[in-house]
């Protein structure tokens, strides 16, 4: 399989890369990762390609006031080597962990994956469970865009044409919060059949946050916002088998060789199940 | 000198492996190569209308696109070369270039060759064919009703043959029989999937009319004909060099349009040219295999004992018989009913239908790991309809050690057997009745906990000339070796089979230190190229060990008798008073009188003194033609836990016991083991191959087609018996296949005891979370 | 509208010609004629094709081969020192990790890079780290064994994965 040609260069600035991004015909690269077989397949036939992956305004893990920032270009690897992740937002390695295999995740890039938005990849879940915001940046200037808000449809998002994703910010966590990820993998791909990230705060018994993200299931991933209504409650078996029906009711799931609608749907409850009764027993 | 027949020494033909030296074909480079890619059809059934080859002629770098209307004239097509008889066979012509109509997707309708891979891949995107699209059939059985689109004008119901056997009486055993059992079966099709895709390199030599073919191949020489049929060159001016190979699974024995068609550009161009298999489209005109929709009955008396089995198979052959494919489902499969069972009353009908869908062959196996599912299944499913332990109804049903030859109702006769010592040994392994007692403890706490038990036995060696032409084989059965002797007392020996992962080039090199006394280090194995090598049928049908390593001993006795003569001469002694010791032929009583072989390979080679009558030099040839098949044999269980809220199959242990007589390698006997077994858990498991309606590969990437992975996959407890083969000097069996075949009814046989409280009998293969699941959904009566 | 491309190989600086869209994987084998390095998928699923890029394994049917430029790249062409094997080749020699050998150049590879990052790994870890790489052969059991065998000979000569592999 060989692509069909093109031009490539590198991005030598952000700006450099802001530019390209915004010219017809060129795609950027980070990673490669998803791109790359695109390309061999001639799914993806630019006229350009620029390779933003080693710029260093998108690289990195950096502490903030509000959170922590990823640059877009960090590798998987990176995410599972940062200590500072580790401490902040323990979810990330967990599920980076799941991603591909070693080699993927020494190249592909979070904001590759993220701005890729296959519906069956597992990073979307989490960064919609934290309520991650994602940064925007064109050479129009700058926004930003909750990860709730980002996610449209099978490889489509809220990007403009023009724009780059730069920068992923995970909020701090609540409070006691505990975080789980739990996926049930297709055999032969390792992308997630369905994917759930889960995070709980519960004090005095009681839950006080919970925020549920859903990959694989639907044809776009997605925000439980029923999750929201364990608050208040305490986080027991029948509670959580609860609130995972609730968290999949009325989904209109994928279905395809490896996995029926209805098997879908079920493994998405255990995983619901699952996660948040993972995370709850983290928190505190 | 220690001898190394039994010991587990390091390959040799690792080092250049392992350090990426070794030569795969896709690593042969000619100057001035081309390289050709494929316009294949999308479509499983059309007419093809027309080809438009002009803007494909265009792109900087193509040389020449080639179509159907180019080659049809110029090109025989892809012969089948097992008719099997007595089952009016029809195999229409499988065109190289399709012309008129396609019959799979995948199926090739132009050729186009260019200077690099990249303009050939520019050039395919640009030659327009217009199809006219017509009604696709996938399934084996379906294709033979009513309603079915008619793939080839003179195969009326898509029925290729109707193949039957049969022995006893069988129709009276069921009708008088105490207990009955059915099944229906689907043996799902799958990608074999070798990991080196096929590739194909060639060269014409216009000067001398030769062709000069490097082939991702498994047997050079079936390649060689092929070819010659093909192409219409005559035999002697082809040579065919299978060098490194990247792993077959029966996927490389076939002839294919494709490294004709680079033949055919090669000549037509006079340069080089290269095609190279992407995985994709492997998947697509690469043979599959399997692909069984099975009606299956067993009868027996309310004790345990086995009295008739009947078949009605339709075994999907895809859109054209590929090279050995009517063979598979009959031959190897039909006559394999009896299992290692004493079954009196035997019949099976085997319908050969052609689908829209890629030509299904030989895969791991090739026909008897289906023999093995279809009658392990049934043997379990029996037991437990009267309600006995399926061990002790296998037990009481295996043909007894003592009774070996032993014909078995379908009419062959196998060698040797110890089928309860096997048995033995692996219940003891696992602790059968602990782990019964651990089951019906799990049983209470809600957890499922199984265990699956496949005795069995399978024919391989193949196998005596006679029988392959009997049963209408295109060829020959026995293979070959010559043994030369340089004057410094190296060898080279030269084999017909070619090792392909197996280790041959180690275990032969075994078998003729040994009978030579010299270091292995001084001995080469030299396989896959028709100019070198005497004609041989290749590797596959686990033979090589069995077939070509009798032929390898054979040609070394020879050398060494002949030696021996040489010895006498210059020892001035008789020949009976000549004793072969440490490397030495020696006079016996004066341990001074003596000649090495290296001495021998010297004066053999100069002449300088032979012995009256005798020719210098000092090689032979054998070919080695065995009086029978080999049927190895052996008890593999298999204990699982299954997940019912997710339908996840979880593997607590897996126990192979295996016999294939005496081992030259056991290291190599072991491996052989572990990848067989897993390709088998991967097929019980994870692997399909699946259509939908209209004829399209939806498992036509790795990205949809489950290889088993390391993670998924659990370790493999191995043990032995060595019951020699009366058939061959050695005694040796085969054991490339034996682990595909009896792992997938052990695995089945596993999750369907530990669902058994649930009521279920049985589940189709793979048993993916998502089947598994569905099946406790709906013998939970579809309650959620 | 081909490029030059600046990089090492198996410590090696060379310049190599390859159009933009040449995989890094063609370039290593059809440029540089270094074939140890295998292809066998078109989805980046098999891991035939992993080299150490900078140190890191990767996957050279997913890299453009411009993007190797000014990079380090190590094939297992460059992994045996004077004629010795490297100790996760050897290992893999003694415990019969391969049978047809096609996949082997990458689980050396993917191996190599393991093994420095943690140099006594469980099975289930080497399983874990070895997903990204198949083999239709050995059915792993070996090839597990071979990498068990490596990680002890490593941790016993004491020699760091990265001075021997050169990544
Ligand atoms: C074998 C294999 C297995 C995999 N398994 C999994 C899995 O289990 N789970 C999973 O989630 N994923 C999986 N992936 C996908 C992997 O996560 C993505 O390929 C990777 O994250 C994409 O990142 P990248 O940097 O490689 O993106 P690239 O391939 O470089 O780019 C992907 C797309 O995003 C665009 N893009 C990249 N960066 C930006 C940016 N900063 N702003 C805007 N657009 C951008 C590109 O133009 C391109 O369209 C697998 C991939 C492979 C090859
Ligand atoms: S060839 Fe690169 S992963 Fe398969
Ligand atoms: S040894 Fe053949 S694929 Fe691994």
């Amino acid at each position: 399989m060989i692509p069909a040609a093109f031009e490539y260069t590198r991005a030598r600035s952000l700006a450099d890369a802001l530019k390209a991004a915004g010219t017809r015909g060129t795609k950027v690269i980070a990673g490669g990762q998803s791109l790359v077989p695109l390309l061999r397949f001639r799914l993806a036939q630019p006229s350009v390609v620029v390779d933003i992956g080693h710029l260093p305004q998108l690289q990195g893990i950096k502490r903030a006031k509000q959170g922590t920032v990823i640059g877009a270009a960090t590798t998987y690897r990176d995410l599972l080597d940062s200590k500072l992740l580790h401490n902040t937002h323990p979810i990330i390695a967990e599920t980076t962990a799941g991603i591909g295999d070693r080699q993927v995740r020494n190249r592909g890039t979070i904001g590759g994956g993220l701005a890729h938005a296959d519906p069956a990849s597992d990073m979307p879940a989490v960064v919609l469970a934290l309520d991650a915001v994602l940064t925007l940046q064109s050479r129009r200037g700058k926004r930003s865009v909750p990860a709730r808000k980002f996610f449209k449809g099978p490889f489509a998002t809220a990007m403009k044409k023009d724009e780059l994703l730069t920068e992923i910010l995970l909020p701090f966590l609540p409070q006691g919060a505990g975080t789980a990820y739990e996926s049930f993998e297709q055999a032969a791909s390792g992308y997630a059949l369905v994917g759930v990230a889960a995070v709980v705060a519960v004090s005095g018994g009681a839950v006080t946050h919970a925020a549920v993200g859903i990959t694989g299931l639907a044809d776009t991933p997605f925000f439980a916002a029923s999750a929201a209504k364990l608050i208040g409650r305490t986080p027991n078996k029948e509670i959580l088998r609860a609130a995972a029906a609730a968290a999949v009711e009325g989904v209109s799931a994928n279905e395809d060789i490896h996995a029926s609608a209805e098997y879908r749907l079920h493994l998405a409850r255990v995983a619901v199940r699952k996660a948040l009764t993972t995370a709850a027993g983290r928190a505190g | 000198m220690a001898t190394l027949f039994g010991s587990g020494i390091k390959r040799r033909e690792d080092p250049r492996l392992l350090t990426g030296r070794g030569t795969y074909t896709d690593d042969v480079k000619l100057p001035g190569m081309l390289y050709a890619a494929f316009v294949r059809s999308p479509f499983a059934h059309a007419r093809v209308r027309s080809v438009e080859t002009k803007r494909a002629k265009k792109v900087a770098g193509v040389v020449a696109v080639y179509t159907g209307q180019d080659t049809k004239d110029r090109v025989n097509p892809v012969p089948c070369a097992w008719n099997v008889p007595n089952c009016d066979l029809r195999t229409p012509p499988h065109p190289l270039l399709a012309y008129e109509k396609v019959r799979y997707v995948g199926d090739a309708v132009a050729m186009v060759v260019a200077e690099s891979r990249a303009a050939a891949r520019d050039g395919v995107d640009l030659v327009d064919v217009d199809y006219e699209p017509l009604d696709a059939v996938v399934n084996p059985e379906k294709a033979t009703g009513k309603e079915a689109p008619q793939l080839h004008a003179d195969v009326p119901g898509n029925v290729a043959f109707t193949w039957k056997v049969s022995g006893g009486d069988p129709a009276k055993t069921f009708a008088e029989a105490a207990v009955k059992v059915e099944l229906r079966l689907l043996q799902p099709r799958l990608q074999p999937t070798a990991l080196e895709p096929r590739a194909a390199v060639a060269t014409w030599n216009d000067a001398m009319g030769q062709l000069t073919l490097w082939v991702t191949s498994q047997n050079p020489h079936i390649h060689r004909f092929l070819c010659s049929v093909m192409l219409k060159v005559p035999e002697h001016k082809i040579r065919v060099v299978a060098p490194d190979v990247g792993g077959g699974f029966g996927s490389k024995i076939p002839g294919y349009a494709d490294e004709a068609l680079v033949c055919f550009a090669a000549m037509d161009l006079k340069r080089p040219v290269k095609w190279t298999e992407d995985r994709s489209e492997n998947y697509k005109v690469t043979i599959h295999g399997r692909d069984h929709v099975e009606y299956v009955e067993l009868c027996g008396t309310k004790d345990g004992t086995i009295t008739g089995l009947r078949t009605r198979v339709y075994a999907g052959l895809g859109a054209y018989a590929s090279t050995a494919a009517p063979g598979i489902p009959t031959i190897l499969h039909g006559l394999m009913y009896s299992g290692p069972y004493t079954i009196p009353n035997i019949e099976g009908t085997v319908y050969g239908v052609y689908t829209t869908t890629t030509p299904v062959d030989a895969y791991r196996g090739a026909g008897r790991p289906e023999a093995t599912y279809l009658i392990e299944r049934l043997v379990e499913v029996y037991a437990r309809k009267i309600k006995m332990d399926p061990v002790v109804v296998r037990r009481k049903n295996l043909i007894p050690k003592d009774k070996f030859p032993y014909t078995v109702a379908t009419g062959i006769t196998y060698d040797s057997g110890d089928y309860q010592g096997a048995l033995d040994k692996a219940l003891g392994m696992l602790d059968y009745k602990a782990f019964r007692a651990e089951q019906a403890k799990a049983r209470k706490q809600g957890r499922y906990l199984g265990v699956g038990v496949t005795t069995y036995c399978e024919i391989c060696g193949l196998g005596p000339s006679q029988v392959a032409g009997a049963v209408g084989f295109g060829g020959g059965l026995y293979d070959s070796a010559v043994v030369r002797v340089y004057p410094t007392g190296v060898v080279r020996v030269y084999i017909g089979g070619k090792p392909h992962g197996q280790g041959e080039e180690t275990t032969f090199a075994q078998i003729v230190a040994d009978e030579f006394g010299i270091p292995i280090e001084n001995i080469e194995i030299v396989a896959g190229d028709t100019e070198a090598t005497p004609q041989g049928w290749g590797t596959y049908g686990s033979r090589t060990t069995a077939v070509g390593g009798p032929a390898v001993k054979l040609a070394a006795d020879r050398v060494k008798e002949k030696a021996k003569k040489l010895a006498a001469h210059l020892l001035e002694a008789s020949e009976a008073d000549l004793e072969w010791k440490d490397g030495k032929f020696v006079v016996r009583g004066s341990p001074d009188q003596a000649k090495t072989f290296g001495d021998l390979a010297l004066m053999a080679n100069v002449a300088w003194n032979m012995p009256p009558g005798v020719e210098p030099g000092l090689e032979a040839s054998a070919f080695y033609d065995p009086s029978n098949f080999v049927f190895p044999f052996g008890t593999h269980i298999c204990t699982v836990e299954v997940d019912v809220e997710t339908g996840r199959v979880k593997i607590l242990r897996y126990i192979a016991v295996d016999d294939c007589g005496p081992q030259i390698n056991p290291m190599l006997v072991e491996g052989q083991v572990h990848g067989g077994v897993v390709q088998g858990l991967g097929e019980a498991l994870q692997e399909i191959a699946v259509y939908d309606e209209d004829g399209q590969l939806l498992t036509g990437t790795m990205m949809d087609y489950a290889v088993p992975r390391a993670s998924q996959m659990p370790k493999i407890e191995t043990a032995s018996t060595v019951t020699p083969s009366p058939v061959n000097p050695l005694g040796v069996k085969g054991i490339g296949e034996t682990g595909t075949i009896a792992s997938v009814p052990t695995v089945v046989n596993a999750v369907c005891d530990a669902l058994a409280p649930l009521g279920i009998t049985h589940i189709d293969k793979p048993l993916t979370p998502a089947t598994v699941w569905a099946a406790i959904q709906q013998a939970k009566g579809g309650a959620r | 509208m081909t490029q030059t491309i600046t990089l090492n190989v198996n410590g090696q600086a060379l310049k190599a010609q390859a159009e933009p869209r040449t995989l890094l994987v063609h370039m290593l084998r059809d440029e540089l004629n270094l074939t140890g390095t295998q292809v066998g998928c078109d989805t980046s699923q098999c891991g035939a094709c992993t080299v150490l890029l900078d140190g890191r394994a990767v996957k050279s049917c997913s890299v453009l081969a411009v993007q190797a430029e000014g990079h380090k790249i190590t094939t297992i062409e460059g992994l045996a020192r004077d004629g010795t094997l490297h100790p996760v080749q050897q290992a893999f020699w003694e415990k019969h990790g391969l049978q047809c050998g096609f996949c082997t150049p990458g689980f050396v590879m993917t191996t190599v890079e393991l093994l420095r990052d943690n140099p006594d790994p469980t099975e289930d870890e080497i399983r874990h780290a070895l997903e990204g790489n198949v083999c239709r052969c050995t059915g792993y059991q070996n090839i597990v064994a071979a990498v068990r065998s490596a990680a002890s000979a490593l941790r016993g000569s004491r020699r760091p994965g990265a001075a021997v592999s050169g990544g």
